[in-house]
């Protein structure tokens, strides 16, 4: 592999920590709100062993000043040891975003199926559809942000070697984003499979859609309900869906996929990037720990109109979103609803709180439905 | 042991290099893995390297009918470490100007313009722009946010001590007022931060707004951007078709800008080799754009316009600028090259080209016939 070195970062010191530090005066992202000039000095002439520097870290939250009501993250990591390098940035950040985890909490994984109660029958007559992902890092590459062409490429080879070999139901095929033909491709958008080259600038300024689309493609399962993304965001996003309201099928294909992924890359001598504080190392620090967004698409025309909608989702841990992803609105009455964390919870007990609470929310939907109140089913605060 | 590390590392390039089969940009016409190999480990004093300076031309494949150049400057040291890529680039970008055994001439003596004015029947405006970059500095690729600062100090400094008709006032993008920015955005002289995925991939959008600017002089007629597209870019322009007189103030001003930037230790990149440095290729020479916004509707709809227009060795955009189209019958008209000619020789250029055009249109607006001119010679 390429060393892929960052002398440029040797340039800045000629300069004062002050001549460099960013104007963050109109930013409000979690980066913007952590970093001080104090830190900043200490931490600019690191690097990690792949050189990644903290001007790295921090270049989409400087281009991306952020939403006076969404708060973004405003840094990426290049690497696995970003996260150990540039702790003094990073732990704040992840306090911030995550609720509250400590650097010295411990992140629980647990991707066993049968430990999920219930979550196989929700109600089909409102859940129009189940969906777990997750992503994946190989450890000793380099994330999206900073991974060179030969990295990338070697990701993408390690990864069809690896989903070659599934089989049973998990069995598929690889579609590289510069090769497929016309009709993969329709085939692909007619799915809902296909993923294009990033336009959010949160993105582009992190420099992840460099070289597209070399070593980028999508792999799925013959029965389409399994789902890996190569080289996006991450090295893989991994997503198993199916219609209807069998979330407990849906999480024990997950678990198993991954499971078997996970073996398959161990045989040729790779692992996923984890650790017992951080749980899963993924390229956006909103995404650690479990990485996990387990969602259903359901009907709730009138629960939405309650007044204590968002205060029910909120005690619920969940998180609403239109049909189309993040950022869309919902869309006669059907929402995304999922878990709001990500980190500091297992697999296992994400789905939980999504699974106990959609049931809930579909209980109250069709308490209104019928006239009546919904008062004595409000949830505690999980 | 040798042979085994000059395969390995071969082995590493390969993997490495780019897939450019469905390119069409002049970084993809002249990389080969030859080259790629031998200059893939090297980087610029900066610490500048080829995958960087690529960067923006991988990803964009180009146009099959817009041939883009593909590949930046980060520093002045590229065109010299990367000068195995670069030299062919510029070659084929400059019509055969070949860096290795040919001299650009610089020349800014206004003086030397010969029927400057044109009819102002025909012409609308006269402009005159080019580009400077600070030596000692990295370029908008790859600059620090602390040595784009120190460029925006450097030239806002000088533009301070510019006296009488160049009298003018700094206004950074960062601290405009809204009535100050409507007012630049009245004039046309507010520029945006840029879209085009060839200059965002290019990394020339780091830390927007951040040490970005706009300079003008009161009457209007001479303007600077700070930190757009290269550290400097220089326009000169009126209404009417004066252009002599926009060249003579484009000429002084450049001249007494250099000379206010060398009483303080610093100077402008340029050499004889490829006259002044900017971050585009594309750019380098004079980095000179001469033009005239002017009407032409019978001309323009002969089909020997666009010969003409090639052998004056000039070239037609709309009103909009690059890639508009033009508006009744009105056109932009500007000079094609950049290198191997100088400043007086681009502008004379534009000046005979666009008097040539007038009378064609003169003639055709008289029932008259017109004639292709001979072609320029490329390098005088």
């Amino acid at each position: 592999i390429m060393p892929f070195g960052n002398t440029h970062n040797k340039l800045k010191m000629n300069y004062s920590s002050e001549q460099e530090y960013p104007d963050l005066s109109k930013h409000n992202n979690h980066m913007a709100k952590v970093l001080t000039p104090e830190m900043y000095a200490n931490l600019r002439d690191k690097e990690t062993p792949s050189g990644f520097t903290l001007d790295d870290v921090i270049q989409t939250g400087v281009d991306n000043p952020g939403h006076p009501f969404i708060m973004t993250v405003g840094c990426v990591a290049g690497d696995e040891e970003t996260y150990e390098v540039f702790k003094d940035l990073m732990d704040p950040v992840i306090e911030d975003r995550h609720g509250g985890y400590k650097p010295s909490d411990k992140h629980k994984t647990d991707l066993n199926a049968d430990n999920l109660q219930g979550g196989d029958d929700l109600d089909p007559n409102y859940v129009l559809s189940s969906r777990v992902r997750t992503g994946r890092s190989i450890r000793g590459f380099c994330l999206p942000p900073h991974c060179s062409r030969g990295e990338r490429r070697a990701i993408e080879n390690l990864s069809i070697e690896s989903l070659d070999s599934l089989d049973g139901d998990l069995k598929g095929k690889y579609y590289a984003l510069k090769n497929m033909t016309d009709e993969e491709q329709q085939q692909l958008i007619d799915d809902h499979f296909l993923f294009d080259k990033p336009v959010s600038p949160l993105l582009l300024a992190s420099g992840m859609a460099r070289d597209w689309p070399d070593g980028r493609g999508i792999w799925h399962n013959d029965n389409k309900t399994f789902l890996v993304w190569v080289n996006e965001e991450d090295h893989l996003r991994v997503i198993s869906m199916q219609k209807g309201g069998n979330m407990r099928e849906v999480f024990t294909r997950f678990c198993t996929g991954l499971t078997k992924i996970e073996s398959l890359f161990k045989d040729r001598g790779h692992e996923f990037m984890w650790n017992e504080h951080l749980g899963y190392v993924l390229t956006c620090p909103s995404n650690l720990g479990t990485g996990l967004r387990a969602g259903v698409h359901v009907k709730l025309p009138n629960v939405s109109k309650h007044e204590k909608f968002g205060e029910i989702l909120k005690k619920l841990r969940l998180q609403k979103r239109g049909t189309g992803g993040v950022d869309t609105a919902a869309v006669g009455g059907v929402f995304d609803i999922s878990n709001a964390d990500r980190l500091g919870f297992s697999e296992v007990e994400l789905v939980q709180m999504v699974v106990d609470g959609v049931n809930l929310l579909v209980d109250m939907e069709k308490r209104l439905e019928g006239g009546d109140s919904i008062d004595d089913l409000m949830p505690e605060q999980k | 042991y040798c042979l085994n590390i000059l395969s390995c590392f071969l082995y590493l390039c390969s993997a490495e290099y780019p897939d450019l089969r469905k390119h069409n940009n002049c970084m993809a016409s002249n990389l080969t893995p030859a080259i790629y190999a031998k200059l893939c480990d090297k980087a610029t004093p900066n610490g500048y390297t080829l995958d960087q300076a690529i960067q923006t031309g991988v990803d964009n494949p180009g146009h099959p009918f817009i041939k883009t150049v593909g590949l930046v400057a980060g520093d002045e040291e590229s065109y010299e470490v990367f000068a195995e890529l670069l030299d062919p680039v510029i070659k084929e970008r400059h019509n055969g100007y070949d860096p290795r055994n040919m001299k650009h001439p610089t020349d800014l003596d206004a003086s030397k313009i010969q029927s400057g004015q044109f009819d102002e029947r025909y012409v609308l405006s006269s402009r005159v722009r080019t580009g400077r970059s600070i030596r000692g500095l990295s370029l908008p690729p790859a600059c620090t946010r602390a040595e784009r600062r120190e460029v925006e100090r450097v030239v806002v400094d000088a533009l301070a001590g510019l006296k009488g008709d160049l009298t003018g006032k700094y206004y950074s993008l960062t601290q405009m007022t809204e009535k100050e920015q409507q007012q630049l955005i009245d004039d046309h002289f507010l520029f945006d931060k840029p879209v085009s995925p060839l200059l965002t991939c290019a990394g020339m959008a780091r830390d927007w707004p951040d040490a970005r600017g706009i300079w003008h002089n009161n009457e209007k007629t001479f303007l600077i951007w700070v930190n757009e597209e290269d550290h400097t870019r220089v326009i000169s322009m009126e209404k009417g078709g004066n252009m002599k007189r926009v060249f003579e103030r484009f000429c002084r001003g450049l001249k007494e800008v250099e000379h206010l930037i060398q009483e303080k230790g610093w100077e402008f990149m340029w050499n004889e080799r490829l006259g002044y440095i900017l971050t585009c290729p594309s750019n380098l020479g004079t980095g000179l754009r001469a033009g005239v916004h002017v009407k032409l509707p019978l001309l323009s709809k002969d089909a020997r316009f666009s010969k003409i227009l090639d052998h004056l060795r000039l070239q037609k955009r709309g009103t909009g600028g690059v890639d508009t189209a033009a508006v009744g019958g009105v056109f932009d008209i500007s000079n094609l090259d950049r290198l191997g000619q100088s400043e007086v020789q681009l502008v004379q250029t534009v000046v005979d080209g666009v008097n040539y055009l007038i009378e064609c249109e003169k003639r055709l607006e008289r029932g008259q016939d017109i004639k292709v001119p001979p072609p320029l010679k490329q390098f005088k």
